[in-house]
């Protein structure tokens, strides 16, 4: 819209301005970013990627060790599993929570608004030192258990406590992007489908939930991707048994400095991000323009 | 009358809003333990874990390092990823898109990928334990933040203002300083903020390239996590939410009065 009224409104005299005010280089304004992205970015990952294939011999016994070893394979299949638990919580939990946000007032929506701002902004180190104290073996969740005369549980290092911790600490990662949609969608329309005869649930079902797609696929592959390279939480709140794949590589890098194997499980790490975004890209953007084109 | 749903829905809602929140809550009170322990509830009541906060060289050296830092890649992070901003919204739109696509790498590569490259890297040329290095790989991860925050404000934003101040004899950098630059300053005031933010917060490749000499405030309540039950990092904890909260509504404060007027 913006770019064809000017054509109309200032005539012949248009070409001219654009040319002078609006050159076609601007393209260059990005050089100092894409500067700093090769060389705090692209460099250290091809040297991670060369390191893989040359370090200590040159070939592929990095990755035919990582693909033989038992161990290797259940730390890869745990990430996966555990960032699939992960996203699956948060989106039971996000839904809900994301949809109540754009019917409440405006007095409601604020205080929902703040309680998925402050934890997002606030340092996740923070967030899991609360995670590591609440599930302490004498932590509040087990006092509280006691309490109700029930047996204390096992949380901290532990599966569940990882994914527990995870999970709220990406919560906001979920709730905000399907938050956006979810506010874009014109409730007229679930008006004319009831009109026209439809159930408020089978209303909310066909003409509610799929608008709100774009919303759940964004959120759905951020959250999983965060997850696969989590580090923090799932190294302080998890224990040997429930190691994931980046402590692995941070083990063998910094403890065993091997940094050819360290760096295979790297490029193992990267490569299933890379293949997942390039799923999902397409996918994410396809139903984003049709919903706007309803809308 | 509320229906069956409308309450359902409500009091699930409540449990997430719990769970958002309340495990953050729990530092408070620990942070004014009476003895030395992480442990809840808390026994007594002392403000001695603030004051070993502000008076112990550990903490108050990597806070200022970490408030140092995260000023510089505020101010280098919002300059460059502005310039980009303006670079990507103004070209063709594959070029663009494509740009776009590349600048925001940054938040999807795993953290300990990149650490373990970065690490490497900076053996090599000297900067572990550096400014210099932390600056630099900081604004690396907050330029994905700065070009986001500022696009979306060159997006709304009327090209056509800027060709009325040209048509009426306004040379370039007269039409962004006047009229550019004001009508965009939201875009990159919050752009820095989240730029400041991401520096501040870093941990994964702080903790790769930190040395003894320089530590960031996150590697330092890392270690005192791992290493001791020191009741202070609850007092650091308690001071970064309140401090957030307080930026959080300021901003929304700040945001309903824009949206006012």
């Amino acid at each position: 819209m913006t770019t064809a009224t000017p054509d109309l409104a200032t005539g012949a005299k248009q070409p001219g301005f654009l040319s002078r005010f609006r050159p076609r280089g601007t393209v260059w304004l990005a050089v100092p970013a894409v500067l700093v992205l090769v060389i705090a970015l692209a460099y250290p990952l091809a040297i991670v990627v060369v390191r893989s294939f040359t370090d200590p011999a040159p070939g592929i016994g990095n990755y035919v060790w990582f693909f033989q070893s038992a161990v290797n394979r259940t730390v890869l299949q745990r990430t996966f599993v555990v960032a699939a638990w992960v996203t699956l919580v948060s989106l039971i939990c996000a839904y809900p929570y994301a949809y109540a946000m754009t019917i409440v007032g405006k007095n409601v929506r604020l205080v929902l608004i703040l309680c998925v701002l402050v934890p997002f902004w606030l340092s996740g180190v923070v967030r899991t030192l609360a995670w590591v104290i609440l599930l302490q073996d004498s932590g509040v969740i087990n006092s509280f258990l006691r309490g109700l005369g029930l047996s204390p549980v096992k949380l901290i290092r532990t599966l569940p406590g990882v994914i527990i911790g995870m999970t709220q600490v990406l919560l906001p990662f979920m709730i905000l992007p399907i938050y956006s949609v979810m506010k874009g969608i014109d409730t007229r329309l679930l008006q004319a489908a009831r009109s026209l005869g439809a159930k408020p649930w089978r209303a909310f079902v066909q003409i509610y939930m799929p608008l709100s797609l774009p919303g759940v696929y964004a959120g759905v592959i951020i959250v999983f991707i965060l997850s696969l390279g989590f580090y923090i939480t799932p190294a302080l709140l998890g224990g040997p048994r429930s190691i994931m794949l980046s402590s692995l590589v941070q083990n063998q890098v910094l403890s065993l400095l091997n940094w050819g194997r360290g760096g295979a499980m790297g490029v193992v790490l990267l490569v299933a991000t890379f293949v997942l975004l390039a799923i999902a890209a397409p996918l994410m953007r396809q139903k984003h323009t049709s919903s706007r084109r309803e809308a | 009358m509320p229906s069956f749903p409308r309450i359902f829905l409500g009091l699930f809602c409540l449990l997430v809003a719990v769970l958002l929140l309340a495990p953050t809550l729990v530092v408070i009170p620990m942070s004014f333990n009476g003895n030395k322990s992480l442990a809840f509830p808390p026994v007594g009541f002392s403000w001695q874990w603030y004051g070993n906060f502000f008076t112990n060289p550990d903490w108050t050296t990597s806070f200022t390092n970490s408030l140092f830092i995260a000023l510089i890649v505020a101010v280098v992070a919002t300059i460059v990823g502005t310039l980009a901003a303006f670079g990507v919204t103004r070209a063709a739109a594959r070029t663009g898109g494509l740009l776009r696509a590349l600048l925001i790498t940054p938040m999807v590569v795993p953290g300990v990928v990149l650490a373990i490259g970065i690490y490497a890297v900076y053996l090599d040329a000297h900067l572990v334990g550096t400014v210099t290095g932390f600056v630099l790989a900081h604004t690396m991860l907050a330029i994905p933040f700065v070009l986001i925050a500022v696009q979306a404000s060159l997006e709304v934003f009327d090209q056509r203002l800027e060709t009325a101040a040209s048509s009426l004899g306004a040379g370039r950098l007269t039409v962004f300083r006047t009229v550019t630059l004001p009508l965009i300053l939201p875009g990159i005031l919050s752009g820095a903020l989240f730029a400041f933010i991401t520096s501040f917060d870093e941990i994964i490749v702080a903790l790769f390239i930190t040395s003894p000499y320089l530590k960031t405030l996150p590697v330092q309540i890392y270690s005192s996590i791992t290493r001791d039950a020191d009741p202070t990092v609850a007092a650091v904890g308690t001071l970064l939410f309140i401090a957030t909260s307080l930026i959080i509504i300021a901003g929304l404060l700040f945001g309903m009065r824009r949206g006012r007027t």
